[in-house]
């Protein structure tokens, strides 16, 4: 019908076919490769030689990199003391809540740290507490982070309660958090000698930047009748209040360690490190623990074994794998796309009746 | 937030995969130029789990344009020889002659009908008929020289060989399906005399011949015809006495204005004066099957799909164009059983006694068909539903003829009801109840008009686009539904456990280890890229799945979605939840335990898994592909770290912190190794030594093995298990056992249709009598 129109124009000019036909197959969609699906696509079938290939190469590189991580987080001195127990005098020893409410009874307590091995500069102090659900939904929630970024939200405290305002006014910094600030000090010493520690530059840069304001002070602060911890000096401010901007960053996990300061000298082998601890922080009503933590560090971070063993367990299984597949191969191959696994006959293929 | 990333999701895909059927080049139908067409975007997975397939004949396994091929006037056949009367010299000699029994039949075959001559300003005459058997007669005629030429009122004009004849049309007598003929009464202008010229089908004709005429001829012309498939018509004409005609036309009359009963009144007004036939001859009109029909047809028998035949025409029409188009195998493989009876009590025998049958033969390599007519089936319908039912399951194949459309739309709806996934295909509008009743409802827009393609959810060109239709788009659909909806739910999971997990170490408070903007994006920027590219996956080239339509069946019987293959998924996203969350907590512990960092950590191994889980699920990678996958990847670290630029978000700077941490870095590849290790392991496993039929097609596909052949390489070691379900099985004639004994052949209503194996026209020379006439093209019943 048209078809012969369209031909015979062909032989008048070539210009006008492709005009005539275009027009005649205008409901056509138009051809190409991604309309008709066909697309050039690689197919990757999962070959023995592929898999036993894949596992293998996984395992070769997997072990090694295992040890490497071992040995760096083997190459890590860390010297950990629990403090919370042995801080209490042994007369409030079951009563440890009174001794830490009562604000008059000297909290100071000297530990005896032995280093173990020769610990490089810097040298990490960090607190680690235990069994304290900084991640709960509650704590969490209850701060506000646009207060502290400036003056001028100073009053958006919603979501801070109880530790919202005062009759003064609001809080800042505002919420529970903040409130529960840690509140223990240490005090090193070798050979009755002061090592200095290092408290600046503890928190990250980007919150003492942008997060925690320079024009923003401290307001209110621990004035109610329950002090959660640390006061701060309303003078400086939160810009410059590094152990706040270190507590604020809430920790995942219910035990967790945060940097308290660096100490810039070497710790020499078997030198003993006089700590003088301000014992304040109250853990003894949820039976949290207290650890004073001295840690040096490498490329993966503070003494962590669980990437390394990690690393050789799935290692060593891809390889015990790869062992097996090829046995498996070699003790009963199987040809791929056999014909005589596609006997139509033995497939349930009747129907349901 | 689960069901509504799988709706987005799902509803994207979907409108894809329609798009895929429009723009299907391999589905255009050249004739006309028409594409295919999906006008319901949410079913087409729903394609690939067809378990019966309705169709209608004529026009959908049929052209639909008859042709006018053979005749045989007063026992001489013409067109035996060239296959077309209209250039067999002998005829055209006799017309040219003048020879008045040839003249006499092309007179009625020009005006024994309702069709109305129009005259176009050139001069060419075009016909209107309803009937397309009309139509052919009409247009045979003409080119044999009786040209009908114009219709004035009652006055017909006919031109022949230059002299122009005029007819005054007294009465027409319509076509009824009961009397299945149809007569015009004409009175010749020149001469006065009164004729009754007829045509119908060869029972409703030969029979009334006048006493003395051989019809024998006849009788075997027709028989001839149909073996070949041909729709035959007789033709006939009496003479009438001008008495006879104006008192019976009284009564016609009288008839015709009775208000009760009238139908049966004019029948028998009619059959007065349809008697004493003169027989001029038979026509044979040829109604081709479309090109690729009986492939068609065997592919998707062979895919597991059964087939219904239900159409208006009659009994042995249907069974030969069945026939023919590998509708039924022709015995000793094929058996049709036949339903029918005169009584309601006959009708409830012969069902029971064919179902009967059928269950024995159930577990025997036959295919069995039953054969129902409309009026058995009413009564089995209404009366003996539950045996009927008990037969529709049992029977891969049945025809259906003389059903009425809502009948057709009873059928659907009774296999339904019997959860099987039914489509049904059709042409025209008597079509459209069952096509609107069916789980999937195909037109085919053919000349028919657009009625039952506008009706149904995709209307497609020709038969044999079924096919493509089905097993292409209908099953890479299903695959890749079936993928997107478990993986979907896989990766909502994953993030669902984790944060559960998180909650049994923050006191169960139920804090989100993620935060707002993490959890918004996952969802939507994060994991639903990859995964909507799998509409570009094929798990196996579309070749192969045309070698192995068998394939099929994972499809229908939902082998890649079902509460098992989710639990699998359930299982991996536990998994995958299980090793993210140790390792990330266990990586970033004491020091490191900060609650961003640690977010961070645990969602970008999600991430990860998460690409290698999609990469590992695809089975061909196109560009698109490569381009989604990993692209997604890096446009996660992107958005993060755009995120992580703004002050105001709570993950200021934390995505370049964690960034420039090696052990970040060691972190994402522990938790790919460890999370996609043991799901290789285990999919490597089941691929090689527990491979689905579905995976040996894949590596025979991809190893370059004898693919082409096979089918062929069936093992021929076990004829014996072949045996037993063998509908499925890849034909092997060589295996066939050549004696069979027909099961019915002591039944006193037999339906046995002996013949030798071989060729298709063996059987229908042993038949006593299988006519294939029809007075018009009856769909509309």
């Amino acid at each position: 019908m048209d078809t012969n129109g369209a031909t015979t124009s062909s032989t008048a000019g070539g210009g006008s076919t492709s005009k005539s036909s275009s027009k005649k197959h205008s409901r056509k969609p138009v051809y190409s490769r991604f309309t008709q699906q066909e697309l050039p696509a690689c197919k990757p079938i999962l070959t023995p030689g592929l898999v036993i290939a894949t596992f293998t190469i996984i395992g070769i590189i997997f072990i090694p990199l295992g040890l490497v991580s071992l040995s760096a987080s083997e190459k890590v001195v860390e010297i950990v003391d629990r403090y919370d127990e042995s801080c209490v005098p042994s007369n409030y020893s079951n009563d440890k809540l009174k001794f830490i409410q009562n604000p008059s009874i000297n909290k100071s307590c000297v530990r005896t740290l032995t280093v173990p091995k020769l610990m490089k500069s810097p040298v990490f102090i960090y607190y680690q507490l235990d069994n304290y659900y900084q991640n709960h939904r509650r704590y969490v929630k209850s701060r506000s982070d646009k207060q502290l970024r400036s003056v001028s939200d100073e009053k958006s405290t919603t979501d801070c309660s109880p530790e919202d305002k005062t009759v003064d006014g609001p809080i800042v910094p505002c919420g529970l958090v903040a409130w529960s600030l840690f509140n223990d000090t240490y005090w090193f010493s070798v050979n009755s000698k002061t090592i200095e520690v290092n408290k600046h530059d503890i928190a990250w840069k980007s919150d003492k930047e942008h997060k925690f304001g320079s024009n923003v002070y401290p307001k209110n602060f621990q004035s109610g009748g329950l002090i959660g911890g640390a006061k701060l000096n309303s003078s400086v401010p939160l810009s410059k209040q590094e152990d706040l901007m270190v507590w604020m960053r809430t920790a995942a996990l219910p035990t967790f360690r945060k940097l308290y300061g660096k100490i810039e000298q070497d710790l020499q082998a078997n030198e003993k490190i006089q700590v003088v601890i301000q014992n304040n922080y109250n853990t003894y009503s949820f039976s949290g623990k207290k650890k004073l933590v001295l840690s040096t560090t490498s490329w993966i971070g503070g003494k962590n074994d669980f990437l390394g063993i990690a690393y050789i367990i799935v290692g060593g299984l891809c390889l015990f794998l790869a062992v097996c597949f090829i046995l498996l191969y070699v003790i009963k191959p199987r040809p791929l796309g056999d014909p005589s696994y596609l006997s139509w006959n033995r497939s349930p293929a009747g129907h349901p009746n | 937030m689960i069901p509504i990333s799988i709706k987005v999701s799902l509803d994207l895909v979907k409108s894809l995969y329609a798009k895929f059927i429009d723009w299907d080049a391999e589905m255009i139908d050249y004739e006309t130029g028409i594409p295919s067409h999906a006008t319901n975007t949410a079913i087409s997975e729903d394609l690939g789990q067809v378990e019966y397939i309705m169709t209608d004949k004529t026009g959908t396994l049929t052209e639909n344009r008859m042709i006018f091929r053979r005749c045989c006037i007063s026992g001489v056949f013409y067109g035996n020889e060239s296959g077309d009367a209209l250039k067999d010299m002998k005829l055209l000699n006799a017309v040219a002659g003048g020879s008045p029994d040839v003249v006499q039949f092309l007179t009625v075959m020009a005006i024994c009908n309702t069709v109305v001559p129009i005259k176009s300003k050139t001069g060419a005459i075009s016909y209107k008929a309803q009937s397309q058997d009309e139509d052919a007669l009409v247009n045979a005629a003409a080119q044999l020289h009786m040209v009908y030429a114009n219709k004035n009122a009652n006055i017909l004009e006919i031109r022949f060989n230059g002299s122009v004849i005029k007819y005054e049309v007294l009465e027409i007598l319509e076509f009824t399906s009961d009397r299945k003929r149809m007569s015009v009464v004409v009175k010749d202008c020149q001469t006065g005399k009164i004729v009754l010229l007829s045509k119908g089908a060869d029972e409703a004709i030969l029979p009334y011949a006048f006493v003395g005429q051989q019809t024998r001829t006849f009788i075997e012309a027709v028989e001839q015809y149909a073996q070949l498939g041909l729709r035959t018509l007789c033709l006939a004409c009496r003479e009438l006495r001008e008495d006879e005609y104006q008192e019976w036309s009284l009564m016609f009359k009288e008839a015709s204005s009775t208000l009760v009963d009238r139908e049966w009144r004019i029948a028998e007004a009619c059959q007065r004066l349809e008697h004493d036939f003169e027989v001029l001859g038979v026509t044979a009109i040829e109604d081709r099957l479309q090109d690729g029909v009986p492939e068609t047809i065997e592919t998707l028998r062979k895919a597991g799909i059964n087939f219904w035949m239900l159409t208006g025409d009659k009994q042995n029409t249907a069974i030969q164009i069945a026939l023919s188009c590998n509708f039924i195998s022709p015995e000793p493989k094929g058996q049709l059983l036949l339903i029918d009876g005169k009584t309601e009590d006959e009708v409830c025998r012969s069902l029971e006694r064919v179902l009967l049958t059928m269950r024995i033969t159930s577990s025997e390599p036959k295919d069995v068909a039953f054969v129902v007519d409309g009026w058995a089936l009413e009564i089995a319908l209404k009366h003996y539903r539950k045996a009927f039912t008990e037969l529709a399951i049992l029977s891969r194949t049945a025809i259906c003829c003389r059903v009425t459309p809502s009948q057709k739309a009873q059928l659907v709806e009774l296999l339904k009801s019997c959860d099987y996934r039914t489509l049904a295909i059709g042409d025209g509008g008597n079509d459209v109840r069952m096509i609107q009743q069916a789980d999937i409802g195909v037109g085919i827009s053919g000349r028919e008009g657009l009625q039952a393609a506008r009706a149904a959810d995709y209307s497609i060109g020709k038969f044999r686009f079924l096919k493509r239709l089905i097993l292409v788009h209908g099953r890479y659909s299903y695959n890749r539904t079936a993928f997107l909806s478990q993986y979907s739910f896989y990766k909502s999971l994953v993030i669902c456990f984790i944060q559960i997990f998180f909650s049994f170490i923050s006191g169960v408070s139920g804090t989100s280890l993620f935060n707002s903007v993490s959890l918004m994006a996952y969802n939507v920027f994060y994991t639903s890229v990859p995964v909507l590219v799998s509409v570009l996956d094929k798990d196996l080239s579309e070749g192969t799945i045309m070698q192995h339509p068998q394939i099929l069946f994972y499809c229908q019987a939902g082998r890649l979605l079902n509460p098992s293959t989710f639990a699998g998924w359930f299982g991996r996203s536990l998994f995958h939840a299980i090793v993210v969350f140790v390792i990330s907590i266990h990586a970033y512990a004491y020091e490191k335990s900060e609650m961003e960092e640690l977010s961070m950590v645990a969602l970008s191994g999600c991430i990860w898994l998460q690409a290698f889980v999609v990469a590992l699920e695809t089975n061909s990678f196109t560009i698109l592909q490569h381009l989604a996958i990993w692209g997604n990847l890096v446009a996660f670290y992107v958005i993060n770290w755009i995120f992580s630029a703004i002050p105001a978000s709570g993950m200021y700077t934390i995505m370049f912190r964690l960034c420039r941490q090696p052990s970040y870095w060691i972190t994402m590849s522990l938790i790919v190794a460890a999370g996609m290790g043991p799901v290789l392991a285990l999919k490597y496993f089941r691929y090689t030594y527990r491979p689905s039929k579905i995976n040996t097609l894949q590596q025979a596909e991809r190893m370059g093995g004898p693919i082409l052949t096979l089918g062929n390489i069936e093992p021929h070691p076990r004829p014996m298990e072949k045996e037993v379900v063998s509908p499925l099985q890849i034909s092997q004639p060589k295996n066939r056992n050549p004696v069979y004994e027909p099961l019915l052949s002591d039944s006193p209503n037999s339906s046995r249709r002996s013949l030798g194996s071989g060729a298709p026209f063996d059987f229908f020379q042993s038949q006593s009598r299988l006519s294939s006439s029809y007075s018009r093209n009856c769909k509309d019943n």
